[in-house]
């Protein structure tokens, strides 16, 4: 048998070729599947339970997928709904999959996956023995865990699985794995186990694995011992080299790539061109383990943030930026004591200076003459009031403040006003461990709703 | 002495989850594969990062001519003494970096 999915983008929200999508539909794959999220972006989506895409382009691009699944007439699947795919961004991506199904007057039935995991559920885990560290991983305890605003398991292949087997047309899932959405439907009619999870890595991010990355639509064709990978824009090829350089991509291994129930290992995988834009892959293989494990990512709040901007123009402070921020830092924090009362443990101040060496810090190799330097400053406190308070007992300072003692008083360039601005919660990641279930839906649970507009 | 990216295709890193940082080295062929591969050890990268160099993994990819290093984030990702999200602009402090080849010559 085989198991044609088709893929129309890396992302629900960062557009793909329509045309491209058309072909594919036209192609008559068995099901249509994309990803709606990742960390990529850093912890916000997660410790908010919101997406970092806009409704708008969301809801965009929802519609063309609906418009393609009705007309294909097969299940649409997207993972990781609204970036994060917390329990709130599915609840919103079936708030726009009921707009558009009214709007559209279509008839579906939606099947939602829910990934978020309840704090008292993780801490009996812990109890028991069940959340295992991956490397490297933050301390673990039950006090942490109590200090998690939001935590997802990343579901896999069976649970994707457990959706389908309800008839869907539409699922909406929590946080998945990239492949788990692309892999369940071939696992299911029973492909080349090892193929089913190459393939969906090769596919998970559309057509990065082709030589037009932009275009976004992907057809793969799954078997009992590989799969063929096409892009679907005419403009587009996929190469041995193309394919086979995507296992490189936010992959700290080429080879391994671990998934609930076991791992892909593509060390002996073969890529082989049947013609100009088509790839055949052989040689994959899926090892199961004897433990089934999901991964947890868990996002908590560091602390909250104002910022402050000023930009140095006089090239004697352009030259001096490095002194002049640690004069600046010494005598601020000085000032933030004896009005505040605070000692240094009890905020984070720190500035930054762009064009010099804000992006990579002290391991920086370069030295220049900028123009002109941007001084950030990045005040972090317990509460944002605290953290505003700061700011605003600063800036006078971060304004005005002389190298020297002797000079008339200097005034650098706010970009706007006030310069500070709060920036809300800092979120961070605290979790990089694995929970072990017993069965692969023991986390995760389903919903089922028809929705009739026709 | 030449900078490495003077010698290859291209140098590109990202993030590969939260924890951890990746880099590509793509050579663009067999002979810069052999040279950079050759010359370019694990340690000067690990001292470029300050990073212990028993944390970096290293592949030595000949079908694809890639060097690939991945190491665990020196910050996670977001944390309040991050400064690049995405780790993707570590690549250049590797593709600036001079590399003596006078030995693979």
């Amino acid at each position: 048998m085989t198991t044609r999915v088709l893929v129309p983008s890396g992302v629900l929200g960062l557009g793909f070729d329509s045309k491209a999508l058309a072909r594919g539909v036209a192609m008559k794959p068995d099901i249509i599947c994309i990803d709606g999220g990742s960390t990529d972006s850093g912890p916000f989506s997660l410790g908010t339970g919101t997406s970092k895409y806009s409704r708008a382009a969301t809801k965009s691009e929802w519609r063309e997928l609906m418009l393609a699944r009705s007309e294909a007439g097969v299940p649409l699947v997207i993972g990781s709904c609204g970036t994060c795919g917390t329990d709130t961004t599915v609840e919103w991506m079936l708030e726009i999959t009921r707009e558009l199904a009214e709007e559209l007057g279509q008839n579906v039935k939606i099947a939602t996956v829910y990934s978020s995991q309840p704090i008292d559920r993780l801490k009996s885990a812990l109890a028991a023995g069940e959340i295992k560290p991956l490397e490297p991983a933050p301390d673990l305890s039950s006090a942490t865990l109590d200090t998690c605003v939001n935590v997802v398991a990343l579901a896999g292949a069976e649970q994707i699985a457990s959706a389908l087997e309800t008839g869907a047309d539409i699922i909406l899932a929590g946080r998945t794995t990239d492949t788990a959405t692309v892999s369940a439907l071939p696992l299911m009619r029973g492909e080349h186990a090892g193929a089913a999870w190459h393939g969906a890595k090769i596919a998970e991010c559309g057509a990065l694995c082709s030589t037009n990355p932009i275009s976004g639509v992907i057809l793969v064709d799954f078997d009992d011992e590989g799969f063929t990978v096409e892009p679907m824009a005419e403009a587009a090829k996929c190469t041995p080299h193309s394919v086979s350089a995507h296992m490189l991509y936010e992959n700290s291994d080429p080879f391994i790539l671990y998934e609930p129930g076991g791992y892909l290992d593509v060390t002996d995988a073969r890529y082989t061109a049947l013609d100009e834009r088509r790839v055949r892959v052989r040689g994959s293989k899926w090892v199961s383990s004897n433990t089934y494990t999901v991964k947890l990512e868990g996002a908590r709040v560091g602390g909250y943030q104002t910022t402050i901007l000023a930009v140095l123009r006089d090239a004697h402070y352009v030259a001096n930026a490095q002194a002049w921020v640690d004069k600046l830092q010494a005598f601020v924090t000085a000032e933030i004591s004896k009005s505040m009362g605070l000692s240094e443990t009890d905020f984070d101040l720190e500035f930054r200076l762009i064009g010099v060496n804000s992006a990579l810090g002290d391991i920086e190799a370069k030295t220049g003459n900028p123009t002109e330097v941007g001084v950030l400053g990045i005040i972090t406190a317990e509460d944002q009031q605290t953290a505003s308070e700061i700011g605003k007992l600063i800036n006078p300072f971060v304004l005005h403040y002389p190298l020297t003692a002797d000079e008339e008083l200097p005034t650098f360039a706010f970009p706007y006003s006030p310069a500070q601005s709060e920036r809300g919660a800092l979120y961070e990641f605290s979790l990089n461990h694995v929970l072990e279930l017993n069965a692969p839906m023991d986390a995760f649970r389903i919903t089922t709703q028809d929705v009739s507009h026709a | 002495m030449p900078k490495i990216k003077d010698l290859v295709f291209k140098v590109r890193s990202k993030n590969a989850g939260p924890f951890w940082v990746t880099l590509d080295i793509f050579c663009g062929d067999a002979k810069a594969y052999q040279t950079v591969s050759q010359a370019l050890a694990t340690e000067t990268v690990a001292e470029l990062f300050r990073q212990p160099a028993e944390k970096l993994k290293r592949f030595d990819i000949t079908d694809l001519n890639v060097i690939k290093f991945s190491m665990p984030r020196p910050v996670i990702q977001g944390d309040r003494k991050d400064r690049d999200m995405h780790g993707a602009q570590w690549a250049v402090l590797l593709a600036e970096s001079e590399l003596d080849v006078s030995a693979s010559c």
